[in-house]
């Protein structure tokens, strides 16, 4: 592709002698997984063209150790951690954005007790923060009209209350926003947290995905918004198993903003 | 032999309240086998969630049927027994509705009790069809087979029992029912008596005043034994609930040091521990690993399961069930504390744990750790806690993960991301 991402590091920063406004924590699956790459490359858009001066640690960054900590290893948890932090401090960060609330959620909660105490903000927050200081103006596009309905992410939503940063950018949209019968503090998971991503479930006779996923379809909405890349994959893989691939997408919140400023 | 009763009124009542008294410090002690843990910051917070959530019971009218029955028979247990204080004065010193003399007041009182009588047997009615009659999935879950299904059935006798006595005591006292004040539902029970002649229904006023004093007494020291526990321990278990964000799991101090260590360059990597050191064990394989706040949510529970219900494991017929967690817990404390009993004050170990015994591997690595539960439980209990610290001890003490987690920890340890994909690829995303 031809098009012209400005990704500053913070390396690069520093050798100018700069500290960026926000550190934007990519977070593994942003950085490797093939659906997460464009989240990550809509939200970089979104700050591009709202002039933010934001850097990423590139090949500096490291796994926040959020699915070794959930799955019982706090050893490995806190080696990351202690390396991340390590990291961050020597660049002076003050405040960090992630469009991933697992890492969100470790960063902001279990580093502090670490010695790793920064600003942690969700990039629905962060982009809602931008909208309301008027550095970003969104307008509905293609999606006016459109019935959007918003899966909240456990480690958003439940684990830290963060509710309508995402609806507060959806209803900008001028979409129609429908919600779940399940919904905010009652969100079904999408089955992927406490690291079942990365194994098979156990025995049961449904996958929680493909629940949820029923849930969402149930309001017929056109786009199932998503506001974590995992929920995002699982949520993606829900629709496929109910067929419904032809007719509702499953996008990320940065991705309906990119889209509809057609950025 | 005037003094008869009396006397036999106080032996009942000390024999009653010494019994309860003894179960309370056998589950302090019990709950005092888990190790510290420090909920003693921000009191005020604490204050305001004891005062929401266990007085105003703000979490349990997120269903609100239940919710509404709930508060019924909650408020009508705290007020009607306001009554118990002129009985026992009464059975103490011989005399007969002592707090009458307050008239007009009087009679508003006991009216109320009255009402809140009737209400409550209503509600607990409906409580009983809803395990036995309408058969709700919760109660119907399998969690609940056998002694749980039998206690919570016999609470609800329980709860019937008494306020039909509460009832018919008023309708059967003459001397109240002359006073014509409060028995605003007693009266319309005194025809079932007018049959009978007065010495009898003095006989089944005093029965029925004898049997509701005694059956309060009883149900106190059932509790111990009962999940019916929660009405006394609600309270301390909102106060010493986590307050930080569900997300946040606490850091293990003791992984801490010894990271540390590791990364310290200057440490001596041959120094023995000093001698006195107690091994560290990381993670819980039993009660005695958890700590006491976990202990005092288990003997909390009530076995209502919004936690279970709300499972998204448990909804998708996974072996997982936060109530059993907590049950299971609860029954295993139960047994080490009993085992303590038996061997002087000692534990001497049974071969058995609350991993394997009662709580499998295969119930813990379902758990998506998406806090449902603790958001959905009415007195902020925290099953999600108890699993991750077995979690830890499968995963820390015994290097029994999933295969699958064990290649992403791999993952993770070698290049920083649970994939195996080059740390130094991280950007590539940037050109693509």
């Amino acid at each position: 592709m031809s098009e012209v991402l400005h990704v500053p590091t913070m390396a690069e920063m520093m050798a100018q002698g700069k500290q960026p406004e926000v550190l934007f924590w990519v977070g593994c699956a942003g950085s490797f997984d093939d659906r997460a790459k464009k989240i990550t490359k809509a939200f970089v858009r979104i700050l591009n063209r709202a002039n933010v001066e934001f850097a990423v640690l590139g090949t500096e960054e490291s796994c926040t150790g959020d699915p070794a900590k959930r799955a019982g290893n706090e050893f490995l948890f806190q080696m990351q951690a202690m390396m991340n932090i390590e990291v961050l401090n020597a660049y002076e960060a003050k405040k960090i954005v992630t469009a991933c609330p697992h890492c969100f959620n470790t960063l902001k909660n279990e580093y502090p007790e670490l010695g790793g105490t920064y600003e942690v903000v969700h990039h629905t927050e962060f982009l809602k923060s931008m909208l309301d200081a008027g550095r970003l103006t969104i307008e509905g596009g293609q999606f006016k009209g459109k019935r959007i309905t918003f899966h909240d992410p456990c480690y958003l939503g439940r684990a830290n209350n963060v509710y309508e940063a995402p609806r507060d950018l959806i209803q900008k949209l001028d979409a129609e926003l429908v919600e779940m019968k399940r919904s905010r503090a009652n969100g079904l998971c999408c089955g992927a947290g406490g690291a079942q991503m990365f194994k098979e479930p156990e025995n049961g006779n449904k996958d929680i995905n493909v629940e949820r996923t029923e849930d969402a379809l149930e309001t017929q909405a056109h786009i199932i918004a998503a506001g974590c890349p995992f929920c995002n994959t699982m949520m993606t893989d829900g629709v496929k198993a109910k067929e419904r691939e032809g007719d509702v997408k499953v996008m990320d919140v940065a991705e309906l903003i990119a889209n509809a400023q057609d950025l | 032999m005037m003094y008869i009763d009396n006397i036999l009124f106080a032996i009942l009542l000390t024999a009653g309240i010494g019994f309860f008294a003894r179960n309370v410090k056998r589950l302090t002690r019990n709950i005092q086998l888990g190790h510290d843990v420090n909920r003693s910051d921000n009191p005020s917070a604490r204050w305001k969630n004891m005062a929401m959530i266990a007085l105003g019971q703000s979490k349990m009218v997120k269903r609100p049927v239940a919710g509404l029955l709930h508060i019924i028979v909650y408020a009508g247990f705290i007020i009607i027994n306001l009554e118990v204080l002129e009985i026992i004065i009464d059975g103490l010193f011989g005399t007969h509705r002592i707090f009458s003399f307050l008239g007009g007041f009087y009679g508003f009182l006991i009216g109320s009790f009255e009402v809140l009588a009737v209400l409550v047997l209503v509600a607990v009615i409906i409580f009983w069809m809803r395990r036995n009659v309408i058969r709700l999935k919760r109660f119907a879950n399998p969690d609940l087979t056998g002694a749980p299904k039998r206690d919570a059935d016999t609470i609800l006798y329980f709860e019937m029992v008494l306020m039909s006595l509460f009832l018919i005591m008023n309708a059967t006292d003459l001397h109240f029912q002359m006073l014509n004040s409060g028995n605003v539902i007693s009266q319309y029970l005194t025809p079932l008596f007018h049959n009978a002649d007065i010495a009898m229904v003095e006989a089944i006023e005093r029965t029925a005043w004898w049997l509701h004093i005694v059956g309060i007494l009883i149900f106190l020291n059932y509790l111990y034994y009962s999940k019916h526990l929660h009405i006394l321990l609600a309270f301390p278990n909102t106060y010493f609930a986590d307050l930080n964000a569900k997300g946040k799991f606490d850091n293990l101090e003791s992984v801490t040091k010894e990271v540390k260590l590791m990364m310290d360059p200057n440490a001596d990597p041959f120094a023995a521990p000093p001698a006195d050191a107690a091994p560290v064990k990381f993670g819980a394989s039993d009660v005695q690993d958890l700590n006491w706040v976990q202990l005092l949510n288990a003997y909390t529970c009530t076995e209502c399961g919004r936690c279970t219900s709300s499972c998204p494991a448990n909804q998708t017929g996974k072996k997982l069930s936060p109530r059993k967690i907590m049950m299971d817990t609860r029954d295993r404390l139960e047994e080490v504390g009993r085992n303590i009993d038996a061997n002087k004050g000692v534990f001497v170990p049974d071969n058995k744990s609350l991993l394997n015994d009662y709580i499998t591997p295969e119930e813990l690595w379902a758990c998506t750790s998406c806090n449902a539960c603790v958001e959905e439980c009415p007195v902020n209990i925290s099953p999600l806690s108890i699993i991750m610290d077995m979690r830890r001890y499968l995963v820390m003490e015994q290097s029994a993960a999933p295969q699958s987690l064990n290649a992403m920890m791999t993952n993770i340890e070698n290049n920083g991301a649970p994939w195996q994909y080059n740390q130094q690829d991280r950007l590539n995303w940037k050109n693509e």
